[in-house]
């Protein structure tokens, strides 16, 4: 079946209008009008058929020097899946400390893709700050 | 009072702080102290947990915190030394800092040569007079970011935003991934001030409407915000009666742009922009006062970290020139913000560094554009075109002059950037 | 709901209510301090000017005219005695056109039968001399030296604080819901958590005063709130302003002045404006037009661009006198108002006091001097404007004072730790703004409000999501995170 998007390129700051028909079963790219260069074609081709995102978040911590530590997926994962991916991580907690890049969830919902921190997180400290 | 003597003192320890301490050191300076009011280096790093950061300069996307985490570690491997929960109180112009914290109280810290980098802040709902009550609920994009992220709070569950710049569009995104409810982010603008990827990625993704010549009119509520009245405005910014709406919500969030944090900078009387709110600096990144520094956002607001960390290390660099008697003497050239752009930084050269490396100015044009070329000019002399297919105020623009590309003999004249249309002449 | 005994309660606990409170604590007395807010200082104190006016624009015969001047006059001792900052600038009326001058005479007339004294006309090269940044086409002004500017919410904290200390009870968050008689007198003040068996009652509610006297029948004044908007500027242009600058006064007002703050910042407001409504306390586009064309008129390189705040603050006007109502209700001899309270309310607060003092005792009240009254109260230390070697010693003391909270105001940890921790009960985030200037700067809490609030948290015993700005449900924060996504479910995203 033949479908038509809209996208705004995010390639490079020009933000090209592209506009592109496909065909949704045979996964093929028909047309593509509005970009003013082959990376905005490439880009679209991603977007309609497999867009991903890297999604950064934060997960609960206890007895952190923070109550939560910011996490990212280590791949970006298909974006339909993101809602799970935050609905998984929502559900953790652990506990501090937490090492750079230290693996929180090998597997974010289903994606095969682990979930690591972004950050080192100590314990609490006697100074905490006001 | 404890006395410390260093060679080169650094104020604020965010993205510009940690690359021009570890530059500074990395060039030879002696003793880098690198001070911050926080209670952890990497400033507001630390609370932008979103990616995006280093891909210019590392070539990968990093997020705010793994930005900074690279450069803690360059620091430490550097032996740069720091000092937490430090403020610092007043800057004099004989580079003598007065600091406290509290294990070790007054600081009187003599520096040989110091480096501003105290970033900015944001403006504010008095900055910019939105009427209404003054309820709870009224909020700066980026004290809400450091709410969510790092005190693993919610200012609010169902958002209005006022402003498009990248924080906002940011938090945006957060805010829906956290639960929350997005109505719309209202730009006054008939342009967005936030970057291209960030709007496509923060709230095409997630259905959140952009309404551009569009602002707010009125907060309600008296305990808590309740709704705000939006209104599209005219060509002159002002609101056009019959557009009003109401929009219930419980919070108003404002991503209303950035001002460089300059109170030490103007308590010492050092030179300022009145156009970027930052010292007037030279390619060194020296500001009027001499052995005084200043990188990153102080001196004018980025929208790219790597920028900012490139003018930084130039920063670092100078004061460790300065600090072993390497700084470069000789003529100057003052550069000039010609037609269609709002500033140029740095704001002299010195042309014993022009001829000798490469110089990079940041410069914001006045209005979006297509199709144009950015020229620079040395006494009515064309030394440099660079075609830009589009140029759009929110997105800085930087043009590297080669080394040995200007005039043999150009003293006592002005180096000027133009936004020419193609097909015109400057 | 809990039953106290009280010689006099007094309603409302702005800066008249605490004046009264301090002056009744001076004798030996059970006097209880009702207030509906989370904190005092919360209606007309709040928002005003602060000026204490000389006294020269009320007419002779007048509540007004008459407390102004001896208000003006006690003024510096109270501020000595209670370490509340005040600066006798003196003031300007300025007229900026020649056909202004004869109201200036008006004025000084008025000001020499009103007993205001050493007031002078001065001719527009001393005033341009005195005052740089005036319209340069000023003509002539009114020379007022013994007006001043105060901190109208510090002094009313101030009043409350030496009040509780020696003895009042102050009861916030209790609005008064009824009032019962027995015959013509007042005999218990409720309130949702007290009912409070008392023998007199004196009505300092400010612009809920009307309702008060109506829950004692009386029905012979209504109060009509007048709004004033003001903007604020940055702390670096107050000096733009040597004293307050007013412009040749108007029917219902003294005029859009522009004037400095006692902490330096540049204040300018408010216009004026009557309402119904007394709880509109919004900002409007029109009328902060109003304003900033109007002090432009007077100063016009205001700058602009350095404005940090906006407000609006509503004036308890009284119908129909358009004066201060002052004295027993028709009817109830121990019910007393102190009503209609409006500029120069705050400048007449110390003679109001002493005024309802004289009918309290005229209605029977006994006064005997309490031996052990403490007439003086100790401010908390601004850190901001102690000497390097000062706040070296003070650090050395309470390493919390080397803890740098707000950033443009230079508070400390230890300042909000002791505002925290004061006789007044400080239980919000604006009570701490109040006590310690912590979010008052340019960057208007941006900095300081993840920081101030984990302190009052940690301090009060609460949760960060428990601290308000204001009381009531103006909580700052309004859920952890992932607490909402969780409770969304799988359906929500579907």
């Amino acid at each position: 079946m033949t479908k038509e998007r809209k996208l705004t390129c995010i390639v490079c700051p020009v933000g090209c209008g592209i506009k592109l028909t496909y065909d949704a079963d045979r996964r093929e790219i028909l047309s593509v009008t509005g970009n003013q260069c082959k990376r905005g074609a490439a880009y679209a081709a991603d977007e309609v058929f497999a867009p991903k995102r890297v999604l950064t978040t934060t997960v609960r911590v206890e007895d952190g020097f923070l109550p939560v530590v910011p996490v990212r997926t280590a791949q970006p994962i298909p974006k339909e899946k993101i809602w799970d991916a935050l609905k998984e991580l929502a559900a953790l907690q652990i506990k501090a400390p937490v090492a750079y890049h230290q693996v929180i969830c090998p597997d974010v919902a289903g994606t095969g893709v682990a979930v690591i921190a972004e950050r080192p997180l100590p314990a609490e400290t006697e100074e905490k700050a006001g | 009072m404890r006395k410390i003597q260093c060679d080169v003192a650094v104020v604020g320890a965010g993205p510009a702080g940690l690359a021009a301490a570890g530059r500074a050191k990395a060039a030879g300076a002696g003793r880098v102290l690198l001070i911050d009011r926080d209670r952890e280096l990497g400033g507001i790093l630390q609370q932008c947990i979103h990616n995006g950061f280093g891909l210019h300069l590392f070539g990968e996307e990093l997020t705010g915190p793994e930005y900074a985490h690279k450069f803690i570690a360059e620091n430490q491997e550097a032996g740069v030394e720091v000092l937490l929960n430090t403020m610092v109180l007043q800057v004099r112009p004989d580079r003598h800092l007065y600091a406290m914290n509290r294990r070790e109280g007054m600081l009187d810290i003599a520096a040989g040569a110091v480096v501003l980098a105290m970033g900015c802040r944001e403006r504010n709902r008095g900055a910019v007079t939105i009427p209404g009550t003054r309820p709870a609920g009224v909020i700066t994009a980026g004290t809400a970011q450091r709410f969510v992220n790092m005190e693993g709070f919610m200012p609010g569950r169902h958002i209005v935003i006022l402003g498009s710049g990248d924080i906002g569009l940011i938090m945006a995104r957060r805010f829906t991934w956290e639960g929350a409810k997005v109505e719309g982010v209202f730009e006054i603008m008939p342009y967005t001030n936030g970057l291209t990827r960030n709007v496509v990625q923060c709230l095409h993704d997630y259905d959140i409407p952009l309404h551009l010549n569009h602002t707010v009119v009125e907060i309600h509520g008296r305990e808590r915000v309740e709704a705000v009245t939006v209104a599209k405005v005219d060509e002159k910014l002002q609101p056009i009666p019959g557009t009003e709406r109401r929009i219930p919500c419980d919070t108003l969030l404002l991503s209303v742009g950035l001002i460089p944090e300059n109170e030490l900078s103007r308590d010492a009387r050092i030179e300022l922009d009145p156009v970027t709110g930052g010292p007037v600096v030279s390619d060194e990144m020296e500001t009027s006062l001499p052995g005084i520094f200043a990188c990153g956002n102080v001196v004018h607001v980025h929208d790219l970290v790597d920028n900012v960390t490139r003018e930084s290390r130039l920063a670092g660099e100078g004061a460790a020139r300065l600090v072993q008697g390497r700084q470069p003497g000789g003529p100057v050239l003052a550069t000039r913000a010609g037609e269609g752009v709002r500033y140029v930084v740095p704001h002299r050269l010195h042309l014993a560094n022009l001829a000798e490396r490469e110089t990079t100015l940041y410069m914001r044009v006045r209005e979006p554009a297509e199709h144009v070329r950015i020229e620079a000019s040395v006494g009515g002399e064309r030394v440099l075109s660079v075609r830009e297919r589009v140029v759009r105020p929110a997105e800085m623009v930087s043009v590297k002059l080669p080394p040995g590309s200007l005039p043999a003999d150009c003293t006592g004249t002005e180096l000027t950037l133009s936004v020419v249309k193609e097909g015109e002449r400057a | 709901m809990e039953k106290l005994q009280a010689d006099v309660v007094i309603i409302g606990a702005g800066v008249t209510g605490t004046a009264i409170a301090r002056e009744l604590a001076r004798y030996e007395l059970e006097v209880v301090l009702v207030e509906k807010e989370a904190d005092v200082a919360c209606g007309s104190t709040k928002a005003n000017t602060a000026i204490v006016h000389a006294g020269y624009d009320a007419h002779p015969g007048t509540w007004k005219a008459k407390l102004n001047v001896r208000g003006n006059a006690v003024f510096p001792q109270i501020c000595r005695e209670l370490e509340v900052p005040f600066k006798r600038t003196g003031s300007l009326v300025v007229a900026l056109e020649e056909d202004q001058v004869p109201h200036l005479y008006e004025l000084l007339e008025r000001g020499h039968v009103n007993g205001v004294p050493d007031l002078e006309i001065i001719g527009r090269d001393e005033l341009l001399r005195r005052e740089p940044h005036l319209n340069p086409h000023a003509v002539a002004a009114l020379w007022a030296p013994t007006a001043g500017i105060v901190n109208a919410w510090e002094l009313t904290i101030a009043q409350a604080e030496n009040a509780v200390e020696n003895g009042v009870k102050l009861l916030l968050e209790q609005p008064v819901i009824r009032i019962e008689r027995e015959g013509d007198r007042v005999r218990t003040v409720c309130t949702p958590d007290f009912a409070i068996a008392t023998r007199f009652v004196v009505n300092a509610a400010g612009r809920h005063s009307d309702e008060i006297a109506r829950l004692v029948g009386q029905e012979d004044f209504r109060i009509t709130p007048r709004k004033g908007e003001y903007y604020v500027f940055d702390r670096r242009f107050g000096h733009m302003a040597g004293c307050p600058l007013f412009p040749v006064p108007t029917a219902v007002s003294k005029g859009i002045l522009v004037t400095p703050t006692v902490e330096g910042n540049l204040l300018i407001g408010p216009n004026a404006q009557d309402l119904e409504d007394k709880e509109d306390l919004r900002t409007t586009p029109a009328g902060l037009k109003e304003v900033l064309t109007e002090a432009l008129d007077m100063m016009p390189d205001l700058p602009l661009k350095d404005a940090i705040a906006n407000f609006a603050g509503l004036r308890a006007v009284a119908r129909p006198s358009n004066d201060f109502v002052l004295g027993p209700a028709s009817g109830v001899p121990n019910f007393i108002n102190a009503a209609g309270i409006q500029s120069p309310g705050l400048t007449s607060a110390p003679a109001v006091a002493e005024e309802i003092r004289d009918y309290l005792q005229a209605a029977g009240l006994e006064l005997n001097g309490k031996k052990k009254f403490n007439p003086y109260r100790k401010r908390l230390v601004p850190f901001r404007e102690l000497s390097r070697e000062e706040q070296a010693e003070l650090i050395a003391e309470d390493p919390r004072y080397g803890q740098i909270v707000c950033r443009c105001e230079t508070v400390t940890e230890a300042e909000i730790v002791q505002a925290l921790h004061r006789p007044v009960p400080c239980t919000t985030m604006d009570g701490v703004k109040r006590r310690t200037r912590a979010g008052m700067g340019r960057c208007q809490a941006g900095f300081c409000t993840p920081r101030v609030a984990a302190i009052m948290a940690r301090e009060l015993g609460l949760s960060l999501d428990e601290v308000t700005k204001k009381g009531g449900a103006s909580q700052l924060l309004l859920a952890r995170t992932k607490e909402l996504l969780l409770a969304k479910g799988a359906e929500a995203h579907a």
